[in-house]
């Protein structure tokens, strides 16, 4: 009993020993600076971590993209201009990639401009099923829960080698198709198939999650809200519609951003369950900017700095536009 | 406190120290764990290290990807190990030692007379000795004998052509029931064996990429193929990019009669196979041009950046004694590269009668090589003709372009390659 207190003071003394030893210095600094510029003191490590890791990596793929050479030092690098901008952009009609000169770069901008709406309509929506589902007193709720939300946490690689294992040829889809007596078929080896199933695949491994974030918000909307609406007898669509939707909607704007942001990222499943395949029918951005900058030889690390800068300006135009839109609902 | 000081800078010391001391007399040489690697190098290490008390030869176990993907950018970061076991040969010729002033030039030189080339990248009628090629694989057609027997059809003899191949596998096929007549790794380097058969020329003697007549009748020989399901589309059909993909266990699982692969899977024969049913290795199908197994393989090679080019050298001079690469390359059940062990053979010990069948047809096929074949091994950009015909096939196969587009492709992503490298060596 009698040590208690003895403890309490000596961990108390080592919580407050970086204060004793860091004010001296601050109180020093203040003289020197002067108050008005201390704020920048505190601000500076995270300035500095911003800069080395954000800014600085920016600066060198704008610097990268208007330089030459498989060579990685930029001195070692000779000066292009546009030429690799250029390269990307020269087509004869912006509609039609095979008259491009990097048709590979607008057939995977136009495969991903299609993939990337799609995929977020359906996340959410299966989503937010999942989510209202899960949010009714179910039996073996709890079990189910843990169901959705099992694939976030494999490996996107394991995701892909699993989906393979059972869409492939001689896959376990087809074995159950072919014990049912009825026709097979080879999913990855058709283009329209083969997105579809790409799309398939990676909302079936990311929807768990956010089905936790929109069942989080189900779980903060009041019950007495539904208990009015029920005395009023208003349907079950009406309810959706005029409660549940208006009151989750910071939710869902949460979910579709993210959603957004990691759809237009998305690159291991595809690469490993198709490669970009059939032909070039499931290639997305980020996998042409990977391979032209490192899979093939020599690495064309200029071609992909421009692709990924065209790609980061159609996506500061994209959330721009978004960010505008929620800000006119906001007040709206 | 003072303890304390001097502890902390006694370690320092200590740890400079150690690591001059490790630049002295010892290197670090990177190699995977499958064919020709650590395991491989082993023995030959051990002997040097007898020979040599003083220096110490680390082998480091890293992955294919690292060798292929990360090794590149830690050379041209001017990191790296002081050696490593390479495939792209030709790829990251800038970084290589010289190993000629370490040991006996003009035994290494004689020895590997047709292989040093792929190593020298833009230069290759240098006198350079940029590494010692380890070992030789060669593109080629396995054929399930058992499905032949079946089916009451004889297998075509030596000589015989890519079209004979794809007929006579239709039709075994077709008897026995199995899925598919023929399958190829979906691999640019597989398919230059096609081509080049077809009279495709791939790359001139002043290292431009050549999209000639030879080409595109492979190209649509090929396509035929795949619309007349000779050839299945999980391989080619299926899969865009540059991406590597192969379905051998179609070939093990018995699925497919003709598989056209490479020496480098015999083990896997060897071992997975065993007595389920009878296979061969045939000789290369022959074209209108020529019968051609591409060559390949891979090579130890020093890299400038080392701190200790002098053991480097003499350690990889050591390696290219033909002896020593004989122990290498039984090990790795491989074909050897050194010309003492291709004129007097090597003689594989715990091997089935099959392998040693399948290694003697590989090795026949070493002096049918055409000198374009060799040449397309060793130029710089053979890896942007290879990934361009891997992209563009695929999309000929998915209705994307037709043939005429897809040479015009070709011709350009290879051009673009070249130019992106600012056509340095």
């Amino acid at each position: 009993m009698g040590g208690k207190p003895q403890w309490a003071e000596i961990g108390h003394r080592i919580l407050t020993l970086p204060a004793v030893i860091v004010e001296p210095l601050m109180v020093g600094l203040q003289r020197l600076l002067g108050i008005k510029r201390m704020p920048w003191v505190f601000l500076l490590p995270n300035l500095v971590a911003v800069i080395m890791f954000c800014l600085l990596p920016v600066f060198i793929n704008v610097l990268y993209s208007f330089t030459g050479s498989d060579r990685l030092y930029p001195a070692d690098r000779n000066f292009v201009g546009g030429m690799n901008y250029d390269v990307l952009l020269s087509c004869q009609n912006y509609l039609d990639p095979s008259s491009c000169t990097a048709d590979l770069f607008w057939r995977a901008l136009r495969n991903s401009l299609i993939f990337v709406p799609t995929q977020v309509v359906l996340m959410v929506t299966v989503a937010m099923i999942a989510a209202i589902c899960l949010n009714r007193q179910l039996p073996g709720r709890g079990f189910f829960r843990g169901v959705f939300f099992f694939p976030v946490m494999l490996s996107p690689v394991v995701v892909a080698y699993t989906w393979q294992w059972i869409l492939q040829r001689n896959g376990a889809l087809n074995g159950i198709l072919s014990g049912l007596g009825l026709p097979t078929f080879d999913w990855l080896a058709v283009p329209d198939s083969a997105f579809a199933w790409s799309i398939f695949v990676t909302i079936w491994a990311h929807m768990g999650f956010y089905t936790i974030i929109l069942l989080a918000g189900l779980q903060s909307i009041p019950k007495d809200v539904y208990e009015a609406a029920r005395m009023d007898h208003a349907s079950n669509w009406r309810t959706f519609y005029a409660i549940t939707l208006p009151l989750l909607k910071p939710m869902v704007i949460v979910v579709v951003v993210l959603c957004i942001i990691r759809s237009v990222q998305t690159f291991d499943e595809l690469y490993v369950l198709t490669g970009g395949g059939p032909g070039s029918a499931t290639m997305l951005i980020v996998q042409y900017i990977y391979e032209v900058g490192f899979a093939v030889q020599p690495r064309n690390f200029g071609l992909a700095a421009a692709a990924s800068l065209l790609l980061g300006l159609v996506l500061i135009i994209f959330t721009a536009v978004q960010m505008s839109l929620s800000r006119k609902s906001q007040n709206g | 406190m003072r303890n304390t000081l001097k502890l902390m800078s006694s370690a320092a010391l200590f740890l400079v120290g150690g690591a001059v001391g490790a630049s002295a007399g010892e290197i670090t040489v990177y190699c995977q764990d499958i064919a020709v690697g650590c395991g491989a190098l082993e023995a030959v290490v051990a002997d040097f290290e007898a020979a040599n008390p003083d220096d110490k030869i680390n082998l480091e176990l890293v992955n294919y990807q690292t060798i292929l993907e990360s090794l590149p950018i830690q050379l041209e970061s001017g990191a790296g190990p002081d050696a490593a076991i390479v495939t792209d040969l030709g790829g990251l010729s800038r970084y290589y030692l010289d190993i000629a002033p370490y040991g006996d030039a003009d035994m290494l030189r004689a020895e590997y007379a047709p292989t040093l080339p792929w190593l020298r990248g833009e230069a290759p009628t240098s006198d350079a000795i940029n590494g010692i090629p380890l070992s030789m694989t060669v593109n080629g057609a396995y054929v399930n004998a058992t499905l032949f027997d079946q089916a009451g059809i004889a297998m075509p003899e030596a000589g015989a052509t890519w079209e004979d191949w794809a007929e006579v596998t239709q039709k075994v096929a077709e008897a026995t029931g199995v899925s598919f007549p023929m399958e190829m790794d979906r691999s640019g380097h597989r398919f230059a064996s096609l081509a080049i058969s077809y009279g495709a020329e791939l790359v001139d003697d002043q290292g431009q990429p050549v999209v000639d007549e030879g080409l595109k009748a492979a190209i649509e020989q090929f396509v035929a193929w795949h619309e007349e399901k000779v050839m299945p589309m999980d391989l080619w059909g299926a899969v865009g990019g540059s991406t590597h993909r192969e379905l051998f266990s179609d070939f093990l699982n018995a699925e497919t009669v003709f598989y056209f692969g490479g020496s480098w899977t015999i083990g896997k024969m060897d071992s997975e196979v065993g007595d389920l049913f009878d296979w061969k290795v045939v000789a290369t199908p022959c074209g209108p041009a020529a019968c051609a197994a591409m060559p390949g393989g891979s090579a130890l090679a020093g890299f400038k950046n080392s701190k200790n080019p002098d053991l480097t050298g003499r350690f990889l001079a050591f390696v290219g004694q033909p002896e020593e690469i004989a122990k290498i390359d039984l090990y790795a059940k491989e074909i050897p590269t050194a010309k003492t062990l291709i004129d007097e053979g090597l003689e594989y010990t715990d091997v089935s009668a099959e392998t040693q069948e399948a290694l003697s047809t590989f090795m026949a096929q070493i002096p049918k090589i055409p000198e374009t074949a060799y040449r397309f091994q060793g130029w710089r950009y053979q890896r942007a003709m290879m990934n361009a015909m891997t992209t563009r096939i695929s999309q000929v196969l998915n209705n994307e372009m037709d043939v005429d587009t897809a040479l015009e492709r070709i011709k350009q992503d290879v051009e673009l390659a070249i130019q992106a490298a600012g056509g340095s060596n």
